[in-house]
């Protein structure tokens, strides 16, 4: 575990942001930290890099308890993000990375590379204010990982991007993973986190209610349901399962969604299939995160 | 702690290299030389001479009457209604003319001109009539020339501070007024300059959210406290290069105008004129004298580095306050609500200095140079008066304490304020933060 997060409580004045959580992230993931608007993320990661500190409660970060030493450890790029418009784009990468304690030198040749490596190398001497949004967002996510560091919290870090960027932040932040650190990703997005994450939490009014490997998570949530293609007709009234739908595809062919009841064997049930109908497809429904996601949300209020 | 140094270096280097730095820091010196050097230059260049003709009908003026380098007089006699008509087209300036009942009607003189007369004009038309006059009246009372010329005396008091240990100095009690007023002012206006430097820095930082990549990577106070460091030593080198251009540039127009201020009297011909001429330099370097005996009666390395003292710390403690402002707000615009609970002290400290400078014992005095919020402009205000040593000290120790303070309650609103955002915040809500936790 690269990140524990024990009981941890924070309340400003009489809003209670983070209500005992406890969270573990497995070291070498990237880890989707979801959930609605103001349902405590940011506070938690905002205690995470040691913004604001906890009211109650520990973190251990890489079995230590987290202190300003691990500040370098961190890299962190807010959802609300921005630079200094006035300074270079190289002066402030450099200030910037030696504010995470990198030395002149080694932040000039790390930095140098990721430019060589963004091909943006001819930006080093433009101030800020000339670049577009998505240079300014390159720019930004050069300055949070130059330092390497062990945990890299991402909040929303693909919104303002376009598909090329977005395509090129996705495979960046893969081969970071691919070389051990630790990401914790922030976000709306169901598709990215489907995409990326090995592992989730979901927080919902100030708690942790789901928490897990993704393909564990999403195994949770399914619900017996299948999704048959087939030609002939469909029994309704049937000993081993219940007809949710039918739709037909665009090559012409039946589609139903299926639930098995409940102590019926898959074998079983498309053995009944069979010999009703022609059984084109027969492929078990694992629930999206978008599903996953309203279905916890919506059922926690 | 080296983050703080990274903080402070940038914070130094992004202003040092800005072009409005260096034109405040060059201009300034500039006019300050220009305020006393172009009068003088002036006052060398080749006038245009102007004529005056004096219609004399009482007949007491005479031609060595006139002394004025800037007015040719020229003594007519004659019909007044023909010279009325023909003056002007002539070249001359002005028409006098001196009435007959002179004597005993002292308004009896009466100054023609197609444009308004200036003022210098008519003075000197004054004063070389009411000279003449007073000869005469003193000649018709018995007195002779030489025993009036006798009572022409000028006084101007000398005065002698005595110190503890019985040390007199000559000082000038003009001059070192002079000296208390323009510290006080400089002060005043650079503790409102930096501090909403400082404050304008860190709405920047807040509204470009540049703020929250920042302090993953520093503590606020460090954020905080570098910057202010950062800009204050900003103030400090503008000071310095003020200084050492101010008197440089100063040295270097002095050395041009010695000789030809030397040729101008030279090429006076006339004994009496250059006689005339010596009466009015003398009057000229006599503020110039008054600022070499106040130099010479001050301490200067002590004044210049309690000026020091007390800009950066004065300065600190503001700025620190002007920090915690702009944290808890989202634009200058909206900061101007809370401005004002800064400036107010600024203001009544400059207000008090007035005070202080009429009266630098009274006890007001020594209050406003004890409270930190108002010592800094009142001590230096005081300094060039001359100030007990404890006093000294007891107001420096507080000040700096007095920073401390205001830095720790700035750092604690400041820490909460630069994460507040679409909030509008009330002086309430700010004393509030103050008691927050981490």
């Amino acid at each position: 575990m690269i990140l524990s997060i024990q009981d941890v409580v924070k309340t400003y004045s009489e809003h209670v942001a983070l209500d005992h959580v406890s969270l573990e992230v497995p070291k070498g993931h990237i880890f989707g930290l979801l959930g609605p608007n103001g349902a405590g993320k940011t506070s938690l990661i905002r205690i995470i890099t040691q913004i604001t500190a906890p009211d109650s409660g520990r973190v251990i970060f890489d079995g230590a308890a987290l202190s300003e030493r691990h500040v370098n450890d961190i890299g962190y790029l807010p959802e609300e993000r921005g630079l200094y418009k006035k300074m270079k784009v190289g002066e402030q990468l450099m200030y910037l990375a030696q504010l995470k304690g990198m030395s002149r030198s080694e932040a000039q040749s790390k930095l140098k590379d990721w430019f060589v490596r963004l091909d943006i190398k001819e930006w080093w001497n433009k101030p800020v204010d000339d670049l577009s949004k998505g240079m300014q967002q390159k720019t930004q996510f050069i300055a949070t990982v130059v330092h390497e560091p062990k945990l890299l919290i991402l909040d929303e870090p693909f919104s303002g991007f376009d598909p090329i960027n977005a395509n090129m932040l996705k495979d960046e932040i893969l081969a970071i993973r691919d070389r051990g650190t630790t990401i914790l990703f922030s976000t709306h997005r169901m598709e990215s986190v489907e995409e990326l994450c090995d592992g989730i939490a979901l927080i919902n009014h100030a708690n942790v209610v789901l928490t897990g490997n993704k393909k564990e998570v999403q195994n949770r949530f399914k619900k017996n349901e299948f999704e048959l293609i087939f030609g002939g007709e469909l029994p309704v009234e049937n000993e081993s399962f219940d007809l949710l739908g039918t739709e037909v595809t665009q090559e012409g062919r039946q589609k139903a969604r299926i639930k098995l009841h409940a102590h019926v064997r898959i074998n079983e049930a498309l053995g009944e299939l069979i010999s009703h109908v022609e059984v084109y497809s027969f492929q078990e429904i694992i629930p999206s995160f978008n599903d996953i996601f309203i279905e916890v949300v919506s059922q926690k209020k | 702690m080296n983050k703080i140094l990274l903080i402070i270096q940038r914070e130094y280097v992004t202003r040092v290299q800005k072009k409005s730095f260096w034109i405040a820091s060059l201009l300034a010196p500039f006019l300050i030389t220009a305020i006393y050097a172009i009068p003088i230059w002036l006052a060398l260049r080749d006038k245009e001479v102007k004529k005056v003709e004096v219609l004399d009908q009482s007949g007491i003026l005479e031609a060595k009457d006139f002394t004025d380098r800037e007015i040719q007089y020229q003594l007519i006699s004659g019909d007044l209604e023909t010279y009325k008509k023909t003056f002007a087209k002539q070249g001359f300036s002005a028409l006098v003319v001196v009435k007959k009942n002179i004597l005993e009607d002292p308004r009896a003189v009466q100054i023609f001109s197609e444009k308004n007369v200036s003022l210098p004009l008519k003075s000197s038309i004054e004063r070389i009539v009411q000279n003449k006059m007073r000869a005469v009246l003193m000649q018709k009372a018995g007195i002779s020339e030489r025993v009036y010329e006798d009572t022409q005396v000028d006084i101007s008091g000398e005065t002698i501070t005595v110190s503890e240990q019985g040390k007199e100095t000559s000082s000038s009690s003009g001059g070192a007024m002079i000296l208390a007023g323009v510290m006080g002012f400089i002060l005043y206006i650079t503790l409102l300059l930096y501090g909403s430097q400082v404050m304008n820095g860190v709405i920047e930082e807040k509204s470009s959210r540049i703020i929250e990549v920042i302090i993953s990577s520093v503590k606020p106070y460090q954020l905080m406290l570098g910057k202010i460091f950062g800009v204050g030593l900003v103030g400090l080198t503008q000071f310095l290069l003020w200084i050492v251009l101010t008197i440089g540039l100063s040295r270097v127009t002095s050395v041009l105008y010695q000789p030809e201020v030397k040729k101008e009297i030279l090429s006076i011909k006339d004994k009496k004129v250059q006689e005339a001429v010596k009466e009015v330099d003398k009057s000229d370097i006599s503020p110039m004298e008054e600022v070499t005996k106040v130099l010479a009666s001050t301490n200067i390395p002590l004044v210049i580095g309690c000026f020091m003292f007390y800009f950066f710390f004065g300065y600190l403690l503001y700025s620190s306050l002007f920090a915690a402002i702009g944290s808890a707000v989202e634009s200058s615009t909206e900061a101007q609500q809370f401005t004002f609970i800064v400036m107010i002290p600024i203001i009544i400290s400059f207000l008090m200095a007035q005070y202080t400078m009429q009266d630098p014992d009274s006890s007001v005095a020594v209050w406003a140079s004890m409270i930190p919020f108002t010592s800094p402009i009142n001590m230096m205000v005081r300094l060039p008066y001359g100030v007990p040593t404890w006093e000294l000290i007891c107001s420096m120790v507080l000040l700096v304490l007095g920073f401390l303070a205001c830095s720790w309650i700035s750092a604690r609103i400041y820490r909460v304020g630069i994460l507040m955002y679409g909030k509008k915040v009330s002086i309430k809500e700010l004393s509030k933060w103050i008691f927050y936790k981490g």
